[in-house]
C-alpha cells in the first residue's frame, strides 16, 4: 500500500520557503495497478479512470484501496471574510465545516486526506482561525498524511497549518488539481456543481458531483459555499458535450441523473 | 372665533358650486386645536383635499396659529403683521407654471419668499408639509391635483414630488431649498431622515399627511413609517399628522400610528369619520350555469362575464392572481366579437405597458381592465361604473375597497357583482355581501413592530446624526407598532447592527456602527452609510426573472445560440420558472409563450401557436380568507334557514352533504374519514385559510408518520385540509387506535413545529427576507451593480448554520415572528387548535362526502392545468361527484 512518505517527511517537506508554502510542488504517487472495479452498480460508487471510489453523501470521495480521502472547497473562514467587508455573516461556518469534516474522516478512517483546494476563502483567511478551530484541523491530521491542494482562493499557505502543500498530486490514473481541466482521470472542485431537478412541478436543488467515468467535478464542501448550475457553460467545456452524470447528494442516498435532465 | 376657512378658499369653493364637507371643516378645526387627526372616509369623499386644507390654509395665511413666528417672517420687514392677517399675495407673482412641481433648479430664487437672513445666505421658510404615500405614482398624482386649488386660489406655494425617478441635482437642491410641500413614500423619507441635512430640513416641518394608511400600516413598510414618524417628532415636536384612511375594524389603533406613544399610556389621535356615502349596491352573479365544485377561474361564468363588460361603460374586472388574470384576459379576448377595448392590468407586467394601460383608461378608453390587487390602490378614475370580482371575495374589508374602486363619487352608488367560482366561493360570496351591507370591518390589526426593520432604521439612525443608546430606545418605543419593545431586543438589535449579534464575539474589528467616548454610535466608514442607502426599504421581491420575447429557435433539444434583445415582456417569478422544463408552454403577458432559454436574471420565450398553454399553478393569491369570513361561512353553514338565500345547487349540495355525512356546526371541527382506491383519506373543515391549513397538514403528516398512519400527502384549500395515507384511519379511531383529540393536539405547534422548520423551504425564504430588510446581506451594491444570482453565498445555507450554532439569534427570532402572521400563518392555527378542543366530531363514511369533493378535487392540481388537464379533471369531478351524491 503506497504511503505519502517521501515528500513529506515530518508533515512538511522541502516545499517550504520562509513561512509560506510554494505552490509549485507536485505529488505524485505510483501504484502497481488500478484496482478492479468493485461494488459495481451500486449507487454510492463513482468510476473514475477505470478506479471505483465510494461517494460520501456530505460531498467526499473515498478510495478504499488508498485508504485515501478527498473533499473540495471547504472555504473556511467564508464568514468572516464576508464580514471584513462589512456583510457580518455568522462565524459559524468554519466550526460547522470542520466537524461535518470530522463526521465523514470518522466514517473512512482514511490514511490520507487531499483537500482540492480552496480549503481557505482568502489569502488571510488561516490567521483569522480560532485556535479551538485550528486545534480542530490538528486533531484531524492526527495519524494521517494530509495535502492541502492550493486553490485560486489559497494559493499559498504557511507551514504551520501542518500536512503538505501541493498544486498537484497524482496518484497512479488519478490526479487531484484544484481547476478543472478536462484531461482524463482527473478529480478537481473549484466550480462547486449543483442540479436542479424537476419532475411533476416540483424542483428540488442539491449539490452533485459531475462525472462521466473519465473525470469527476467534486461539489464544495463548505458549510457556506453555494453551487454553480452544472447546466453552465463552464461544465460543457470540461466534460464536452452534456454526456456526463449528475451524482446528486440525497438526503438518504445519491442520485445519478443525467446532467441533460438537470437544470 | 374666526371661521375656519379663510374667504379666499369659501370663493374657490362657492365658484366651483361646491360647498366645504363636513369633514374637510373638521379636520380644520383639529388643526386649529393644533391636535392631529384620523380621517376615515370612504374613496370619493374628498379625502385627499380634507387633507391638505389646513396646510393650504397655514400657507396662505403665513403660518400655523398655533405656532411661533417662522424663521422668515422674523427677518423681514412685513413681520410685524398682526398675528392671523393674512398674507396676501399678489396672484401674478406666483403664476401657477412657476409653482409645478416639475420645475427645475434656480427658480426659487425668483419667489419672494425666499428672503435673506442678513447674511447673504438664501433660505426659504422651510418645509412645511410632508405627504407620505404607499405608490410614487400616487405622489405625482396628488402633486398634479394639489396644483389646481394652489394656482386657482393663487397661493404662494410650492408643491414638489421625490420619488425614486426624481433626479439628483433636483434632490440635492430640494435638501437645501425645500418647497412648502414634499410629496414622498416611506423609503425616500427614511433616505432624507438618514441625511446630515435632517435636522435643518426638518425642524420647520408642520404637518404630515398619511394617505392610504391602511394599506401601509398592514406590512413593514408600515413599521418603517413608524419609526421614521419617531424620528420626526423628535426632530420637530410640533410636527402634526392627518391619517387618511379607509373604514378599518379597529380605527382606534390606527389612531395610536399618529402620535407619540407615552410610556405606560397609549395615546391616539382624534378620529373624524366622514358619513354620506351612498351605501354600495353588490350582487352575486346568478350564474344560468352549472357551478363547479372546485377551482377558481370561473370559466363557466365567462360569457356572462362578457356580457357585463358589454352593458356597462368601463368595468374593472378584479381577479385574486396574476395567472387568473392572464387566463381570463385570454378567454376574454377569444370571444371578443365585438372588439371591447379590454385590458390587462397586474403586478408582473413591464411598468411602461402598465402606464399605458392606467392612461388609457384616465382617457376613458378602455371598456374593461382584468387586473389583481396591483389596481387596489392608486389613482382615482371616475369613470368607472362597475366591479366585478371574481372568485372568492376573501375579506369583507378588501372587498369593500375594491367596490370602492367603482365611481368615485360619494353621494352615488358604487355598483359591484361577485362571481363565485365554485360552490364553496358562492357561500363566502354571500357573507361577504352581508358584511358590507352591515358595513362590518375585518382588517387586520395594527402590526408590532418587526425586529429586522428596526435593525435597518438604527443603521439609518448612525448614518445621520449620533445616537446616545438611551436616547433612540427611547424615541423608537414612542412608534405605536413599537411601544412594547423591550430592552433586551432593543440592545439585540443594537448590537446586530453593530457586530452581528452573535455568541461568538469574533466581530468586534469589523463593526459597522462604533460608539465614540461619548457612548455615541455612529456609522464606522462611509462605505456602510453608502450601502445603506441603496438598500433602504422593506419591499424585498420574490427573485424575479426578466421576460424577453425572442424568436423560436423551433425543435428542442438544440443548445444552439439563440437572439439576444428581444422584448421585454415583464417579469416573473423565478420559483415558476425552476418549476418549467423548456419547451414547456405558458401564458405571459396575454401570449400564450414557450420556455426556450434561461440565462443569468433572463428568461427567453417565444411564441407559440399552441392554443393551450401549462399555465401556472393557482396559488391562491397573497391573502388568506379572512377570520371574519371564515366565521361567516360556518354560521351560514349552521343556519339551514338561511341557506334559501343560496342558489339551488348550492342548496341542493348542502343538503346532500347534510343527509350523507354532517353539516360542520359553528364552533366544532368535522373530521370525515372514508377509503378510496386503495387508499385512506382524513378530511378536516377548519376554515382558516390556506396558509393555515397547508401548515397543519404538514404537522398533522409528522404526527400520523409517529402513529405509524402512513401518510402519504396532503392537500389544502381556504375551507378544508385532506390528507391520505394508506393507513386505515377509520379502522384505527373505531378500535381506540387513534386518538382524534390527539392527534389535533395544540401541543403540534411545540415539537413538531420546531422539527419542521429546521428543514421549511418557508422558513428559509422568510429567513432571507429578514437577513435583506435587516441589512445582513445587500440587495443592491455599491461600485458596479451586480445581479442578486451573483451574490456569492446562499442566505439558506446561511440559515442552516445560524440555527444549528445560535438558535436564539435576533433574525431568527424576526424571522419567527414573521412566520406566526404570515405564510405559516401559525397564530390562526394556534387558535382554531384551542377553539375546537373538545368540539371534534368525527364521521365514519364510506366514501367520499359531497362537502369533501372540492379539496379532493385540488388533489394533483399543482402539476397539471390548462385546457388538456382541465377535461382530466373534469372526468375525476364527474367520477368524485358520482360517488358522493349515489
Amino acid at each position: 500500500m503506497p504511503l505519502l512518505t517521501s515528500p513529506c517527511g515530518e508533515g512538511r517537506g522541502g516545499v517550504t520557503q520562509g513561512s509560506l508554502t510554494l505552490t509549485q510542488s507536485f505529488i505524485a504517487i505510483p501504484i502497481p495497478d488500478p484496482s478492479p472495479q468493485r461494488g459495481g452498480g451500486k449507487q454510492s460508487h463513482l468510476t473514475i479512470a477505470g478506479i471505483s471510489l465510494v461517494a460520501d453523501l456530505h460531498g467526499a470521495l473515498f478510495w478504499e484501496d488508498q485508504s485515501l480521502l478527498v473533499v473540495s472547497d471547504l472555504h473556511l473562514e467564508k464568514g468572516s471574510s464576508f464580514a471584513a467587508r462589512g456583510v457580518l455573516l455568522p462565524p459559524y461556518d468554519t466550526v460547522a465545516t470542520l466537524s461535518r469534516l470530522a463526521a465523514v474522516i470518522a466514517r473512512h478512517d482514511p490514511r490520507m486526506v487531499i483537500a482540492l483546494g480552496d480549503s481557505f476563502h482568502d489569502r488571510t483567511a488561516h490567521e483569522r482561525l480560532s485556535s479551538p478551530d485550528r486545534a480542530a484541523i490538528a486533531a484531524l491530521q492526527a495519524r494521517r498524511d494530509w495535502i492541502w491542494i492550493c486553490g485560486n482562493h489559497d494559493p499559498a499557505l504557511p507551514s504551520d497549518l501542518g500536512g503538505v502543500v501541493a498544486s498537484e498530486v497524482a496518484i497512479g490514473p488519478i490526479s487531484f488539481r484544484h481547476e478543472p481541466t478536462g484531461a482524463a482521470g482527473e478529480i478537481a472542485g473549484h466550480l462547486h456543481p449543483k442540479a436542479r431537478v424537476t419532475t411533476r412541478g416540483r424542483s428540488m436543488e442539491r449539490r452533485c458531483f459531475a462525472c462521466d467515468g473519465e473525470r469527476a467535478v467534486m461539489p464544495a464542501f463548505g458549510a457556506y459555499t453555494g453551487g454553480l448550475s452544472i447546466r453552465d457553460a463552464a461544465f460543457a467545456k470540461i466534460f464536452g458535450t452534456p454526456g456526463f452524470i449528475a451524482h446528486v447528494l440525497g438526503d438518504h442516498r445519491l442520485h445519478s441523473i443525467a446532467a441533460s435532465r438537470c437544470y | 372665533m374666526d371661521a375656519l376657512l379663510p374667504d379666499r378658499f369659501l370663493g374657490w369653493f362657492a365658484a366651483r358650486g361646491w360647498t366645504p364637507r363636513e369633514h374637510q371643516l373638521a379636520l380644520l378645526g383639529k388643526a386649529r386645536q393644533d391636535r392631529s387627526a384620523l380621517l376615515i372616509a370612504p374613496t370619493g369623499a374628498g379625502k385627499t383635499l380634507a387633507g391638505f386644507l389646513p396646510t393650504l390654509v397655514e400657507l396662505s395665511i403665513g403660518r400655523a396659529p398655533s405656532s411661533p413666528l417662522p424663521l422668515w417672517e422674523r427677518s423681514t420687514p412685513e413681520g410685524r403683521r398682526e398675528r392671523g392677517e393674512p398674507r396676501v399675495q399678489s396672484p401674478v407673482a406666483y403664476p401657477s407654471p412657476q409653482l409645478s412641481p416639475t420645475r427645475e433648479e434656480g427658480a426659487h430664487s425668483a419667489h419672494s419668499y425666499v428672503v435673506s437672513t442678513g447674511r447673504g445666505v438664501q433660505r426659504s421658510r422651510g418645509l412645511h408639509t410632508l405627504y407620505i404615500s404607499p405608490l410614487k405614482a400616487l405622489a405625482v398624482d396628488i402633486a398634479r391635483n394639489l396644483e389646481t386649488p394652489i394656482a386657482q386660489m393663487g397661493l404662494p406655494i410650492k408643491v414638489e414630488t421625490r420619488t425614486g425617478d426624481t433626479p439628483v441635482s433636483r434632490r440635492q437642491r430640494q435638501r437645501r431649498y425645500p418647497p412648502d410641500i414634499l410629496l414622498t413614500t416611506p423609503e425616500q423619507l427614511a433616505l432624507l431622515l438618514s441625511s446630515d441635512d435632517a435636522p435643518f430640513l426638518f425642524s420647520s416641518l408642520k404637518r404630515i399627511v398619511l394617505d392610504e394608511l391602511h394599506a401601509l400600516v398592514t406590512s413593514k413598510r408600515g413599521d418603517l413609517l413608524s419609526l421614521d414618524l419617531a424620528r420626526l417628532w423628535k426632530l420637530a415636536p410640533q410636527v402634526r399628522a392627518i391619517g387618511l384612511s379607509a373604514t378599518v375594524a379597529e380605527p382606534d389603533s390606527l389612531a395610536r400610528f399618529l402620535v407619540p406613544q407615552r410610556d405606560g399610556h397609549s395615546e391616539a389621535a382624534d378620529i373624524v369619520v366622514a358619513g354620506g356615502a351612498a351605501p354600495p349596491l353588490v350582487e352575486m352573479l346568478d350564474s344560468r350555469e352549472r357551478l363547479p365544485w372546485a377551482g377558481h377561474t370561473a370559466r363557466h361564468a365567462l360569457g356572462e362575464i362578457y356580457d357585463l363588460i358589454k352593458r356597462n361603460k368601463t368595468s374593472l374586472v378584479f381577479v385574486n392572481t396574476r395567472s387568473q388574470a392572464e387566463m381570463l384576459f385570454q378567454d376574454l379576448w377569444r370571444m371578443n366579437d365585438d372588439n371591447l377595448a379590454i385590458a390587462l392590468h397586474h403586478g408582473s407586467l413591464d411598468v411602461g405597458q402598465r402606464r399605458k394601460v392606467e392612461d388609457a383608461m384616465a382617457a376613458g378608453k378602455l371598456r374593461g381592465v382584468v387586473c389583481t390587487s396591483s389596481l387596489d390602490l392608486g389613482v382615482d378614475w371616475g369613470d368607472v361604473d362597475l366591479v366585478i370580482n371574481i372568485g372568492a371575495p376573501k375579506g369583507a374589508s378588501r372587498l369593500m375597497q375594491r367596490i370602492g374602486r367603482a365611481n368615485h363619487r360619494i353621494d352615488e352608488a358604487s355598483r359591484a357583482v361577485l362571481v363565485p367560482a365554485n360552490r364553496f366561493e358562492v357561500l363566502e360570496c354571500r357573507v361577504a355581501i352581508d358584511a358590507v351591507a352591515e358595513n362590518a370591518q375585518d382588517t387586520p390589526p395594527l402590526r408590532s413592530g418587526a425586529l429586522d426593520v428596526l435593525a435597518q432604521h438604527v443603521l439609518g439612525c448612525a448614518c445621520g446624526e449620533p445616537f446616545l443608546t438611551d436616547e433612540l430606545f427611547a424615541e423608537v418605543r414612542t412608534a405605536a407598532p413599537y411601544a412594547a419593545l423591550t430592552r433586551t431586543d432593543f440592545d439585540d438589535v443594537v448590537d446586530f447592527v453593530a457586530t452581528g449579534g452573535y455568541a461568538l464575539k469574533s466581530y468586534e474589528r469589523f463593526a459597522r456602527i462604533k460608539q465614540d467616548s461619548a457612548g455615541r454610535w455612529r456609522v464606522a466608514n462611509p462605505k456602510i452609510r453608502q450601502s445603506y442607502r441603496l438598500n433602504v426599504g422593506t419591499i424585498v421581491e420574490e427573485p424575479m426573472l426578466k421576460v424577453r420575447l425572442v424568436r423560436s429557435r423551433g425543435g428542442s433539444g438544440s443548445t444552439g445560440a439563440l437572439g439576444r434583445g428581444g422584448r421585454m415582456l415583464g417579469e416573473i417569478e423565478e420559483a415558476f420558472i425552476e418549476g418549467l422544463v423548456l419547451g414547456d408552454t405558458f401564458v405571459f403577458g396575454g401570449e400564450v409563450v414557450r420556455y426556450e432559454h434561461l440565462s443569468e436574471d433572463q428568461v427567453y420565450v417565444s411564441r407559440a401557436n399552441d392554443s393551450d398553454a401549462k399555465v401556472p399553478s393557482y396559488m391562491g393569491g397573497k391573502f388568506p380568507l379572512s377570520t371574519y369570513l371564515a366565521e361567516r361561512v360556518r354560521n351560514l353553514l349552521d343556519d339551514k334557514r338561511a341557506w334559501n338565500a343560496l342558489p339551488d345547487q348550492v342548496r341542493d349540495w348542502l343538503s346532500l352533504q347534510k343527509d350523507f355525512s354532517r353539516v360542520p356546526g359553528v364552533r366544532e371541527l368535522l373530521i370525515e374519514t372514508f377509503p378510496r382506491a386503495n387508499k385512506h383519506y382524513l378530511v378536516c373543515y377548519p376554515f382558516e385559510g390556506r396558509l393555515a391549513h397547508q401548515t397543519l397538514g404538514m404537522l398533522l403528516t409528522r404526527r400520523m408518520e409517529r402513529a405509524k398512519m402512513r401518510p402519504l400527502g396532503f392537500v389544502a384549500n381556504e375551507y378544508a385540509l385532506a390528507v391520505w395515507g394508506l393507513g386505515d384511519m377509520s379502522f384505527m379511531i373505531r378500535h381506540g387506535k387513534l386518538d382524534l383529540a390527539a392527534l389535533f393536539d395544540p401541543d403540534m405547534l411545540g415539537d413538531d413545529l420546531e422539527a419542521w422548520l429546521a428543514e421549511s423551504a418557508l422558513m428559509k425564504r422568510m429567513f432571507r427576507t429578514a437577513a435583506v430588510i435587516s441589512g445582513l446581506i445587500a440587495r443592491r451594491f455599491t461600485g458596479e451593480e451586480k445581479s442578486r444570482r451573483q451574490v456569492l453565498f446562499s442566505t439558506d445555507l446561511v440559515y442552516d448554520v445560524l440555527r444549528k450554532h445560535q438558535g436564539d439569534h435576533v433574525l431568527l427570532r424576526a424571522a419567527r415572528a414573521d412566520a406566526a402572521t404570515g405564510l405559516l400563518d401559525l397564530k390562526r392555527l394556534g387558535d382554531m387548535l384551542s377553539r375546537i378542543q373538545g368540539r371534534i366530531v368525527h364521521r365514519e363514511l364510506e366514501h367520499v362526502s359531497p362537502l369533501a369533493v372540492p379539496v379532493m378535487l385540488e388533489i394533483g392540481r399543482e402539476s397539471v392545468y390548462g385546457e388538456a388537464s382541465d377535461e382530466l379533471l373534469a372526468e375525476a369531478a364527474d367520477e368524485l361527484v358520482r360517488e358522493a351524491t349515489s
